[in-house]
Formats: structure tokens, sequence, C-alpha cells
């Protein structure tokens, strides 16, 4: 699969100090999450793919486009909602998203339908014709997406597209992006430092730590292969023996407190096994759960390596 | 596709030019701009000289016109000639800067107060375009006010005088007239638009507008009285702009030295390069500001 964005040794500098170093991806992903702590580089990375930013050396490709000599064509790609406030206050929300979509090259009357259109999409439908400065912050999060997607593009970039929205809003924004994922006639770049959001709506994550790559995963891999993962809870038995015993099954095992126990079963062992176990060693399985490897286990083990370099 | 039906659908149809893609922006600010009464009645109102102009030239070659108003003989008081024409053009040039005050500080300011260049630059949209659409509604405007007039005057007085002749002898004049006026507007929307991305309150950076031409007039004048030179006249921006006019227009330098509001003290011009040379740097100046601000990203150093 051609990848939606390509890093090719990709370094970004600002004042001769290194912001994003030797970046080296291929993310092909319907939605990739963009996940580093504060300060990581990923407001930068995103704004080097729209041109913002000149690569100090390297380059980075969308859809084959170079940054540092198609800008144009790769702007043409994208649909931008970045993290801050960013709209003209004096504007109605729909003369605002036309605005922007007449922009980005659209006739004008499709402009203003398919405004309309984004702004019924994202939920706004009956505020359109308000003033964008009298909007709260989730309408104008809202209407941020609106213009991001009212041209059509091929991938969204998202920057922080949840930051300051309460509860409801954010799962309000959070569903519209997996509806748009689905929707699948687009690609999505999803940057967040809420591990949350990005396990929520995307299926590949490149995590960043002080300008490089500290992990890249396939989340949707990571799912299906996790289904192995087991955490056991016991009662009763002597301490450590089921442990040892799974053990000589082939299981990795960890224990934790209160007879917790993390288990990755091999392939061929089946769970009723453990049970059987448990049974010949009088040991009571209170709990048995499946789980998986989370975002947050990757994301803490990447934070752990000492200058995020994989 | 009807709105209630509320989907996402990506667009896959005809895209606009992309050369005039810039023009989207004076579109939306001109609608509006014609919203504020203010600026409507002000706009209409710089129309009474040119239709006063027109006015006197119709009559300088009405006879009648002038026998029936009792004043024979009064044609031969105002002459239809560069200076005529300088004068107009210093009027005009003058409500010019009035009505880049007026509009300039609103055109980039409330962008970037409110992040909006952002998303103006994540489009297929270059920071030139920006500038080039921003600028474009201050040039129609002042275009409307100063040349557009100012040619159709020239028009009208060499139908009324012996047409090709007179068209053909005063050929400078039209050219002084659209080239005069165009470096006027040129400087003009440039520092509008410079002092609007680097002051973000509109009232200040229009009151900004004024001190640039007054104020630093005034340095200019206090260098020359205390260095006992004439180069401070190469702060008089509007000083610089006359002895342009009066190059341009093939007007006399000794007998004319630019029109209204834009004259060269007698006996203090400046050599023409200098005054090219001091405008060229300024507008390098407000290149230099705004590319330092036209920007999508802000950079943290």
């Amino acid at each position: 699969m051609d990848p939606v964005i390509e890093l090719d040794g990709l370094e970004v500098r600002f004042g001769g100090r290194p912001i994003l170093k030797n970046l080296k991806a291929k993310l092909t992903g319907r939605s990739i999450g963009l996940l580093g702590p504060n300060g990581a580089g990923k407001s930068t990375l995103i704004n080097t793919l729209l041109g913002f930013h000149q690569p100090s050396s390297g380059t980075a490709r969308v859809f084959g486009h170079d940054v540092r000599t198609q800008v144009r064509e790769v702007r043409g790609l994208i649909g931008y909602m970045p993290e801050n406030d960013a709209f003209i206050a004096k504007m109605s929300g729909v003369r605002f998203v036309r605005l922007m979509a007449e922009l980005s090259g659209l006739p004008a009357e499709q402009a203003l339908e398919r405004a309309h259109e984004a702004f019924f999409y994202v939920g706004l439908g009956e505020v359109r014709y308000r003033e964008l400065g009298t909007y709260s912050l989730g309408m104008k999060q809202a209407a941020k997406l609106a213009q991001a997607i009212a041209h059509g593009p091929k991938v969204l970039f998202l920057d922080e597209p949840t930051n300051g929205l309460d509860p409801p809003a954010r799962l309000r924004m959070i569903a519209l992006i997996q509806e748009i994922r689905d929707r699948g006639d687009l690609h999505l770049l999803l940057s967040s430092h809420l591990l949350r959001d990005v396990e929520e709506c995307c299926d590949e994550v490149l995590i960043l730590k002080d300008g490089n790559i500290a992990a890249f995963c396939n989340l949707e891999e990571e799912r299906r292969a996790n289904r192995r993962f087991l955490e056991v809870e016991t009662r009763g038995g002597v301490d450590g023996a089921f442990a040892e015993a799974v053990e000589k099954l082939g299981c990795e095992t960890a224990i934790g407190a209160q007879g917790r126990i993390k288990l990755i079963l091999p392939d061929g062992l089946e769970v009723r096994q453990l049970y059987q176990i448990a049974n010949d060693q009088n040991i009571q399985i209170r709990r048995l759960n499946h789980k998986r490897d989370s975002l947050e286990d990757i994301f803490l083990k990447a934070m752990e390596t000492a200058d995020g370099r994989l | 596709m009807a709105v209630y039906k509320k989907t996402y659908r990506p667009y896959d149809g005809a895209l606009t030019p992309s050369l005039t893609r810039f023009l989207v922006i004076p579109r939306y600010a001109f609608e509006e701009m014609r919203k504020s009464r203010f600026l409507t009645i002000f706009f209409l109102a710089s129309f009474i000289y040119p239709l006063i102009a027109a006015l006197i030239i119709y009559v300088q070659h009405n006879i009648s016109a002038l026998n029936l108003l009792g004043v024979q003989g009064a044609n031969r008081l105002i002459s239809i000639n560069a200076t005529f024409f300088l004068n107009f053009l210093g009027w005009q040039s003058m409500l010019a800067l009035f009505l880049a005050a007026f509009t300039g500080p609103g055109q980039v300011s409330p962008d970037l107060a409110n992040n909006a260049l952002s998303l103006y630059l994540a489009r297929p949209f270059s920071r030139v375009e920006y500038v080039l659409g921003k600028m474009w509604i201050l040039v129609v405007l002042m275009s409307l006010m100063t040349w557009v007039p100012g040619l159709l005057l020239w028009m009208l007085q060499a139908y009324l005088e012996d047409g090709w002749t007179w068209m053909h002898a005063n050929s400078s004049l039209a050219v002084g007239m659209f080239f005069g006026a165009w470096v006027w507007l040129l400087v003009l929307a440039l520092m509008a638009l410079a002092l609007s991305a680097w002051v973000k309150w509109k009232p200040a950076a229009g009151a900004l507008m004024f001190g640039v031409f007054f104020v630093a007039a005034g340095f200019g004048v206090a260098i020359n009285g205390v260095q006992r030179t004439k180069w401070g006249h190469l702060f008089n921006i509007s000083a610089l702009i006359g002895s342009i006019w009066v190059r341009l227009f093939g007007a006399d330098p000794a007998v004319n030295n630019g029109g209204v509001f834009f004259r060269m003290p007698q006996g203090e011009e400046l050599p023409l390069w200098s005054c090219w040379a001091a405008l060229g740097v300024l507008c390098l100046v407000c290149l230099y500001m705004l590319t330092r601000k036209i920007r999508g990203a802000e950079v943290v150093r």
C-alpha cells in the first residue's frame, strides 16, 4: 500500500535547535495517531507537512508529493484543523467555511452548498448564520472541523481536536471523527497528548518524544495479537504454585499483588487448561480477563527509553 | 445533496484557476465593506472633486454656458494643464490616504488576532497570494478614487478640445496620472498592510498611518533645520511622491513642484533617483514586515 505520509530523514531546526530529529517512517493507516507529551514535536511535524516550516534536512511526502517542492499540491490534499482558536470573528459560520472552501479552489456555488452541508454534518446547522465570535468553545472546535472537511480533502490533519472540550462535547467530537474514519473516504492524522482520543480513533500510532520517534505501532494488529493476554485473579493454594504450573505449559507470567497474575498464552494452549490446573491445585479462579497491551502500556514503555529514539 | 442528509462526501468536481484565486479575498472584503455606512458615504463623497473638475472642463469649453453665467472670459482663469491634473491627483490621493487609514488596519490584524492565517495558508494558497488579495482591496478602491476618474477627465478634456491632437500632445499627463497614482497606491497599500500586520489594534494602526506621513515629514524638516541640508525631505513621503509626479507628468520642475499636499519646497528639490530610492527602501521595509508576520505558524525559538 502506498504510504499516506512518508518521513524520509526529516529534520527541522529552529534557530539551530533541533525540534524534529531524523524522522523516518511510512504511515499507511486509514487513521494515524500522533502521540507524545507536550513539546515532543507533534505540532511541528504537522506544520512541516503543511509547508509552514522548511525541513533543515531530509524531507516528507504526503501521498507521494514532496513537502519541500510540491507544497501547493500537498496542501490541496489536506484539510487542517489547528490546535488553537482559528476563525474570523466578524463572519458568520457558514460564510467563513464557504470562504475557506473557495480558497481551496471550489467554485462559489459548490463552496456554499458544501459549507451548509459541513455545518449540518458537525451539528451546527442551526447556528450557521451566527457570527463565529459568539460561538462557545465546543462550537468553535466543530466549526474548525467543518472548514477542514468542506472542500473534500484526501487527508485530514486534526491537531488536538478535543482541546478544552467538556466531556459531552468531547464525546461528540470523538464520535464525529470515528464516523469520518469509518466512512473510509479520507485518511486521518490525529495529533493528541490524550491517549484515549488516539486509542478510540486510530489504527496506527506514531509516538514522538523529544523530536524522535519513540515508538510506532499498528494498534489494529496489537488488538488482534493481544487476544492471548490474560489477567487472572486467584485465591487459595500455595503461593506461586499456580504460576509455576502454567509456566511449565509455556506461558509467560508476571505475578502481581493479591493473587493477580498476568499471562501470555502460547499458541495451542486453551483457557480451560488453566481451569484444569487450578482445580488440580485446589485454587479458585475468581476472575479471568482477556487483557490487551493497552496504548497506555505502549506509550509508557516508549517514554522509558532514554532519548525517545527507537 | 440536501443539507438535511447530514453526511460527508468527498469533492471531485472542477477547481477554480489558481492564478485568480486570490480574488476571493477582495470579493468577500467588498461585501463586508458595503455594510459600513461611513465608508460608503466617504467613498461616494470622494467623487465630488472629480465631478467639479469635470464641470470645470465642460464649462471651459462651452462659451454659451459661461455667457449664461455672466462670467465671459472665465475660461482664461483656469487652464486645463499639468497643474490642473497634478492638483486633481493630489486631492484624490490625500483622500486615498484617509481611505487606506480607515480600511487598511482592518485587513490583516483580525486574521492575526484570531489565528486565521494558519487556515488561509493550509490551503493551496500562498503568502504572496494572501498579501496580493489584501492589497487588491485597497488598490481597487483607491484606483477608483484616483487614476480612473483622472483618466476619464483627461479623455473628457481631449474630447472637448481638438481630440487626437490634444491627446497626442498631452499624453504625458495620462501616463503621469496612471503611473503616478500607481506608485502612490502601492506605497499606501503596502504600508497599510505592514502596519496592520504589526499593530493589532485597528485605531492605533490607522493613527500610525498618518504618523508615518506627517510626523516623519516633521522629523525631516527638523533634520534639515539642524543639519542645514535638504536631505531630510527623504522622510517626507508625500514630497517624494510629488517630485516623482512632476517628472512623470512631464511638467517643468522649475515651475511646478507637485500637486496640492504633495509639494516639495521650492529650491529644496532632491534628485529624482533619491526619491525613487527612498520609496523603494520604504516598500522593502514594508515587505520585510509582512514577511515576518504573514506565516502559517509562529516559530517560538
